[in-house]
């Protein structure tokens, strides 16, 4: 929109001046509201990161300290002997790493099955698949409790995990699109040297596909590193707790340390932002993928 | 959407080749880790869930048959239930536009062509990435009444900041302004939708003398409200699930005059606190018939406000 200024004919040297001020105003006036909105939505996070370097009485301090003086790096420390923060870490990175097995796992195969093979009925499931999108997952939380209830998985992360391994319909959708945009040119020659359905899907597509792959284990290491109902409810002892679980109750556990709290909720939050750094760029292109679908 | 269902006819199973089934079978095999799961985790618990709605139930002993009595009751005398009602609706009329408004806002912004944008698309972005748990909880140490940097920051500019999370009536805006924080997230949808548009319009519309809030509310708006539309459906949907946010930051019975009992807060209030199943199911199921009602409806008005460039791609 700022190129628009050029497109006025300029008749005098004293009206291209004028266009010339005109967009050094409009881009002083850019940089302005960046800045303001950056700022304004940077402010949470400087927060959150002040006061995990603060001691006690500074966390306390009127008017309220900006930057901390002396910077408490030992609250890192102390986080992981208050509670089992360690711990924490630990049973996130294991619920995560198993989902992000699971989801790979199922989703490629199912995505390859919808994109590439022929079947009678294709269609109708493709389009059913798509419609529990729309259905809240929330209908089914009850039910699925009594199920893992009843097979005796509570209190264990097969609740959290397992379901992976069927596929998110959300990942299979983004996967197959990607997968119908692959030449069949390439299956056609692999068959004629003899390769089998899973030769190609192993050996072409699967490579071919590794953008999408990117977004799945994005997605769900994020989606579950995240996730804070269903650990709540099928998760008790404390020792079995997520990072997210485990903050929750630290919160409610005494008067809270919120220096403590936030330098937890800095190393909650550090993971999921280094993986966004790193996948950026395909993250961004994803989601723009999403937001054309509709 | 319907492009991306429209799949060639393939026909029934006993008109196939030999060859054909094999492949049919392959096929079937392919996809046997979602169909497996559509029905374990979706098809079965839903079905379940629905006759569960007619009992009563506390997952120890058998359930009891109770008819329609969990409906009944719910519609007549659950005062909670009208409550989450209003919380969660009160929520989304003011929320909703805004989350419209400030994405887009926010999309036109991340859609200035100057140096560095690529850093401030990155950082408005960044926030929706917090996991929600963290996001809530360094909200809720910011909206501290006394020594939260809120509302020393509103003291600078001669406000009095009110008891946010404390008091009923400020339990809402703060959790829209916590919302508010990850809007980052449907402003690169936006953002996508505005890159879209093509400059020609633009540069059209400057030779014919239009200024900038024309050619917003003329050429950007219009053209982005397919985006717009989605996002509303989406974010609809989203409200009727939030859940973590109400939790940490309202607290789990609701917070103060139950101010902030989202409807998920009170299901998961009557299933997993109090142990009723069956009235837990019966909430869960009228909250999706008025999700499923309410999504056909922006679906219908969509023709009425929503531009699709369909003449165009006719033409092609």
């Amino acid at each position: 929109m700022m190129a628009e200024a050029t497109f006025r004919q300029p008749t005098t040297r004293k009206a291209l001046l004028d266009e010339r001020q005109i967009e050094l105003v409009q881009k002083i006036l850019g940089y302005t509201m960046l800045i303001a909105v950056a700022a304004l939505l940077i402010l949470p996070l400087y927060w959150m990161i002040s006061t995990a370097l603060k001691s006690p009485r500074q966390m306390f301090e009127l008017p309220p300290v900006w930057v901390p003086n002396p910077l408490e790096f030992n609250n890192f420390v102390q986080v992981f002997q208050e509670v089992p923060f360690g711990r924490f870490l630990l049973n996130t990175i294991i619920i995560v790493a198993l989902n992000i097995l699971g989801e790979l796992f199922a989703v490629t195969l199912v995505a390859y099955g919808f994109a590439r093979i022929r079947f009678p009925g294709r269609s109708i499931l493709f389009l059913l698949m798509l419609s529990t999108l729309m259905i809240p997952y929330h209908v089914t939380l009850v039910p699925r409790f009594i199920l893992f209830a009843k097979l005796g998985w509570i209190n264990t992360y097969l609740p959290l995990t397992v379901p992976a391994f069927t596929g998110s319909a959300f990942l299979i959708f983004l996967v197959r699109q990607y997968m119908m945009s692959i030449p069949f040119d390439l299956d056609e020659a692999a068959y004629i040297d003899g390769a089998t359905r899973f030769g190609v899907f192993w050996r072409i597509i699967l490579p071919l596909s590794r953008p999408a792959l990117v977004l799945v284990v994005v997605f769900t290491f994020v989606g579950t590193w995240n996730d804070f109902l269903q650990p709540l409810i099928y998760l008790n002892d404390p020792n079995m707790f997520t990072v997210s679980l485990g903050l929750s109750f630290f919160q409610g556990a005494r008067e809270t340390n919120w220096n403590l709290l936030m330098a937890g909720s800095l190393l909650a939050t550090i993971p999921p932002l280094i993986l966004f750094f790193i996948a950026q760029r395909q993250l961004i292109g994803g989601i723009s993928i999403e937001g054309l679908k509709g | 959407m319907m492009s991306v269902i429209n799949l060639p006819k393939i026909g029934v199973w006993r008109d196939l080749s030999a060859s054909r089934r094999r492949e049919a079978l392959i096929g079937y095999l392919f996809i046997s880790p979602w169909m497996i799961g559509f029905v374990i985790f979706f098809l079965g618990p839903i079905i379940a869930s629905l006759i569960l709605s007619f009992t009563r139930w506390n997952i120890v002993g058998d359930p009891i048959w109770v008819g329609l009595d969990n409906y009944a009751t719910i519609f007549g005398e659950d005062l909670r239930f009208k409550k989450a009602v209003e919380v969660t609706l009160t929520y989304s009329i003011f929320y909703l536009p805004l989350e419209v408004a400030c994405g887009i806002g926010l999309a036109v912004l991340m859609n200035l062509k100057l140096r560095g944008i690529g850093l401030f698309r990155t950082l408005f972005y960044m926030p929706s990435v917090v996991p929600q748990v963290a996001a809530a909880l360094v909200w809720v140490w910011m909206l501290n009444q006394r020594y939260g940097v809120v509302n020393t920051l509103l003291k600078n500019v001669g406000v009095q900041g009110p008891n946010w999370l404390g008091s009923p009536s400020y339990v809402l805006p703060s959790l829209i302004i916590i919302a508010l924080w990850g809007v980052g997230g449907s402003a690169i949808i936006y953002l996508a939708g505005l890159q879209n548009i093509p400059e020609v319009l633009y540069e059209a519309a400057t030779v014919d003398g239009a200024n900038f809030l024309q050619k917003f509310f003329r050429i950007t708006l219009p053209l982005l409200s397919p985006t717009i539309f989605f996002q509303l459906v989406l974010g609809l949907i989203g409200v009727f699930q939030t859940f973590t946010p109400a939790f940490i930051a309202a607290g789990e019975t609701g917070g103060p005059l139950q101010s902030g009992l989202f409807y998920m807060l009170y299901i998961y209030n009557r299933g997993f606190i109090s142990l009723r199943m069956g009235y837990a199911s019966a909430l869960a199921w009228i909250m999706t018939a008025f999700i499923l009602v309410v999504t056909v409806l922006v679906l219908r008005s969509s023709r009425y406000w929503v531009y699709y460039e369909t003449d165009r791609s006719r033409n092609k």
